[in-house]
């Protein structure tokens, strides 16, 4: 992923406060500053709304009135992968729901969530503009066309493969540090 | 004096011109191989990312120099990725390769670059009338269109503001800024260019009144919150060709002696925030924006601002409010953002394809726009078209040209020999239209008439596959959940209707839903305050008329004839057709529910079923014996034999 990883909270909030700081307290840099620090951080804790209303002089329900109104911002962590189902109308003309239902049900969470070991959340997307491609998802920055139930299973394997291959290489590399 | 800054316009941009011209011709005169990558967010997704590093290392092993320029998209959405080779040294003219894999592009470098071999077998078509391989526009999705916004588009490199003025960019902004303000609206009144977001006002009418209002300061801004499921075109045009964009937004805040403005992107386009950037700076760079453009006494500062996502936003007073920090809400007109909009301003919002077409306007006058298309709907249409079609992907055509000849001449009809039901055009907003509509001509007017609308220009094509309640629940669902809330009719209505279409959909409905539905929607067209509310319905009140046997039929027999929606369908396996001992189901199957029959055959455990309709493409053709069944109930009971060991 090209994104920052979850840091420490503290760290974080450190973190909002310096982005906060630097942004004029107008009201027209209410959004600019709500995508600045999800894209950093990749949600809006409690925590940094509560930083902006004092920032900009408005309840905390007042920006989550805000930030709730958009689609983009959401309110908990997601997973080290992101799985984006696309539902624009040719991928569901194409079965796009088959395809959200199988990952919900791989995953044994519902859209939005993120699963407890946060190695993946699922959320639905608006059209992603490649709709001959469909029925599309989006992992992370790679985009699967043409998606199939059992490609899902194909994905995961491939997820798992990389997982153990990194554990063993661990496994090794520790190994050779150890003198014998 | 007057003279002297006309004088300082024209040598300022002759300047431009030549400079880029003189780049132009070098790369030009160069004997390198020039390739050409679609690499706009479409062609990333089909693999362009990956073609280009593997053109890229085969080049340096094969230690050949070649020209790669990253390009946007041309619009063939079915034969991305798109890899166009322009190798004078072999003799043949450019040629376009459709659907790259890397074993493809492998080919291309080894064979045609390497030896010369054009690989007939895996070309599209000459880019130019040639004698030795037949051209492109020969095939009717290329000859039959008329581009003129996107003509550049997939053809030049977004990124160099120089190529689009060796290309004649930026003249038009340069006549321009020599033409007195009002003659430039009086030449887009001449055109008769209605607005390309949706509900097509005349153009000229809203810099009319920004214009002629009496204020300090105004704005412009670009709608670029392209919301509709399945619309793409606003996102091709900036990731294309940004530069024609900031020529015509600069043409008409030029037109309204508007002094800053704003492009609205959605932030799901970061690939076209990004090569807006970089127009941005480029243009300020040569002082085609900035302070006194082009040395001339009017200047102009644009920024970016990233819409957060909301259907709604599109609406023009909830654009404004979301710009300003507020929820996206839309507010009652008048008083009209072109006389009081952001900030209280007079301000001019229009969509990216209307600006993108005034450029051509300028130069070759508003009269010549008027003869493209029809005399109400001038100009050109540029449609997304996908779904059930072959040749999917963007298309420009004149207004006019009826629907029939869209879909079955110029994107070549429906795939797999299906039969067309439906198309749907207008996204959200618009309606369903059956085949007794095919002839009709595609303009603002009789589009609107036959109960769909323009919209943002998405049409969806449907097969005998699609269900047309479906249709209507997956509208409803969109618009249900982008309602801002403000209207109660918009915002309860919606989600009566929805929960109607629902029942439906599953066989609970009642035949007196189908008055409800009918009753609700008009009274949600009457009680909405924007046209989200206004058109929610259209989707449901088009199905109801064109297509109100289907609603019956769920209803009545609890019969989906589309055997589409899952819950009235089942799958079975025909015993007399599946092959004994044949286990490709089995596997493909993700809730594990196909057990071993009697003789070896297989059978479908209906209550764990899922009917995702995996175990129908995993059966092998010849023998096609996976099946399904609408009522549901109708399925043949497969007995599960014990197991013994």
């Amino acid at each position: 992923m090209s994104k920052t990883p979850l840091p420490d909270d503290k760290a974080m909030l450190d973190d909002i406060a310096a982005i906060v700081e630097k942004t004029g307290c107008e009201r027209k840099n209410l959004i600019p500053v709500l995508q600045n620090i999800q894209d950093r951080f990749l949600y809006l804790s409690e925590d940094a709304i509560k930083i902006l209303s004092g920032h900009f002089g408005l309840s905390s329900c007042e920006i989550y009135g805000v930030a709730t109104f958009y689609n983009q911002f959401r309110f908990n962590p997601p997973g080290k992968h992101q799985v984006k189902i696309c539902l624009g109308t040719a991928c569901h003309v194409k079965g796009g729901d088959i395809i959200l239902e199988n990952f919900e049900r791989k995953l044994k969470i519902k859209t939005g969530h993120t699963t407890e070991d946060r190695e993946f959340s699922i959320d639905k997307v608006a059209c992603i503009g490649c709709c001959a491609l469909a029925p599309a998802v989006v992992i992370d920055e790679k985009t699967h066309a043409h998606m199939t139930p059992t490609k899902i299973e194909g994905i995961f394997l491939g997820y798992e493969i990389e997982k153990e291959m990194k554990i063993r290489e661990e496994k090794k590399r520790d190994d050779k540090d150890t003198p014998a | 004096m007057i003279d002297t800054i006309i004088d300082r316009i024209n040598i300022a941009y002759a300047a431009l011109k030549s400079g880029a011209d003189e780049i132009a011709a070098a790369r030009k005169s160069s004997p390198d191989p020039k390739i050409y990558i679609g690499m706009a967010t479409c062609g990333r997704a089909a693999g362009a990312a990956e073609i280009d590093g593997i053109i890229r290392g085969l080049l340096s092993e094969l230690d050949v120099k070649a020209d790669i320029i990253h390009t946007g998209c041309i619009g063939h959405c079915y034969a991305e990725p798109i890899v166009i080779v322009d190798d004078p040294r072999h003799g043949f003219p450019p040629i376009m390769y459709y659907n790259v894999t890397p074993g493809k592009a492998n080919l291309i470098v080894r064979a045609y670059i390497g030896r010369g071999d054009p690989l007939y077998e895996h070309l599209l078509g000459a880019m130019t009338e040639n004698e030795l391989i037949p051209s492109v526009m020969g095939f009717p999705r290329f000859g039959m269109e008329e581009r003129l916004v996107t003509e550049h588009c997939g053809h030049i490199d977004p990124e160099d503001i120089q190529e689009y003025i060796s290309l004649g960019g930026y003249s038009s902004l340069a006549r321009a800024l020599v033409m007195d303000p009002i003659k430039i609206i009086d030449e887009l009144k001449k055109s008769g260019l209605r607005g390309r977001g949706g509900a097509g006002f005349p153009s000229w009418k809203k810099l009319d009144v920004a214009g002629s209002a009496q204020s300090e300061k105004k704005i412009i801004i670009c709608n670029a919150d392209e919301g509709d499921p399945g619309a793409y075109m606003d996102r091709t045009i900036i990731e294309s060709n940004p530069h024609q964009l900031l020529e015509g937004m600069a043409i008409a805040a030029r037109s309204i002696g508007a002094s800053s403005g704003i492009i609205y992107i959605r932030h799901e386009y970061p690939l076209a925030v990004k090569i807006m950037r970089k127009a941005l700076d480029d243009a300020a760079g040569l002082n085609l924006l900035g302070n006194s453009i082009l040395g001339s006494d009017f200047s102009l500062d644009l920024e970016i601002f990233q819409g957060s996502g909301a259907f709604v936003c599109g609406e023009e007073t909830a654009l404004i409010l979301s710009v300003e920090g507020h929820r996206g809400m839309p507010r009652m007109r008048p008083p009209f953002p072109a006389e009081k909009g952001l900030g209280g301003k007079p301000t001019v919002i229009n969509n990216v394809k209307t600006l993108s077409t005034i450029p051509a306007i300028i130069k070759n006058g508003g009269e010549w726009f008027s003869k493209i298309g029809t005399s109400d709907s001038p100009g050109t249409a540029i449609f997304s078209i996908v779904g059930n079609v072959v040749h999917a992907g963007l298309v420009e055509i004149p207004m006019g040209v009826s629907l029939r000849r869209l879909i079955f001449d110029i994107c070549g009809g429906i795939p797999n020999q299906k039969k067309f039901k439906a198309v749907q055009i207008g996204g959200p907003s618009g309606g369903c239209l059956p085949e007794i509509f095919l002839d009709i001509p595609i303009d603002f007017d009789s589009i609107l008439e036959a109960g769909a609308m323009m919209g943002s220009g998405g049409m969806v094509v449907m097969d005998g596959d699609t269900c047309m309640v479906d249709v209507a629940r997956y509208f409803l669902e969109f618009t249900q959940r982008e309602s801002c809330g403000k209207c109660t009719f918009c915002r309860i209505g919606t989600k009566h209707l929805l929960t109607i279409l629902e029942k439906i959909t599953k066989g609970e409905g009642a035949m007196s839903d189908l008055d409800t539905l009918e009753s609700l929607s008009k009274e949600i067209r009457r009680g909405s305050l924007c046209g989200l509310g206004k058109t929610a319905p259209n989707p449901v009140l088009t199905t109801l008329q064109y297509f109100r046997s289907e609603y019956i039929a769920h209803i009545e027999e609890k019969r989906c004839p589309a055997l589409k929606c899952r819950a009235l369908t089942a799958f079975y396996i025909d015993l007399d057709k599946c092959a004994r001992g044949c286990d490709a189901c089995v596997g493909s199957c993700p809730v594990e529910c196909i057990f071993t029959a009697k003789g070896r055959k297989k059978g479908i455990d209906q209550s764990v079923c899922v009917k995702c309709g995996e175990c129908v493409t995993a059966c092998p053709k010849e023998y096609d014996a996976v099946k399904r069944i609408s009522p549901a109930w109708k399925v043949p009971i497969v007995e599960k034999i014990k197991e013994s060991h």
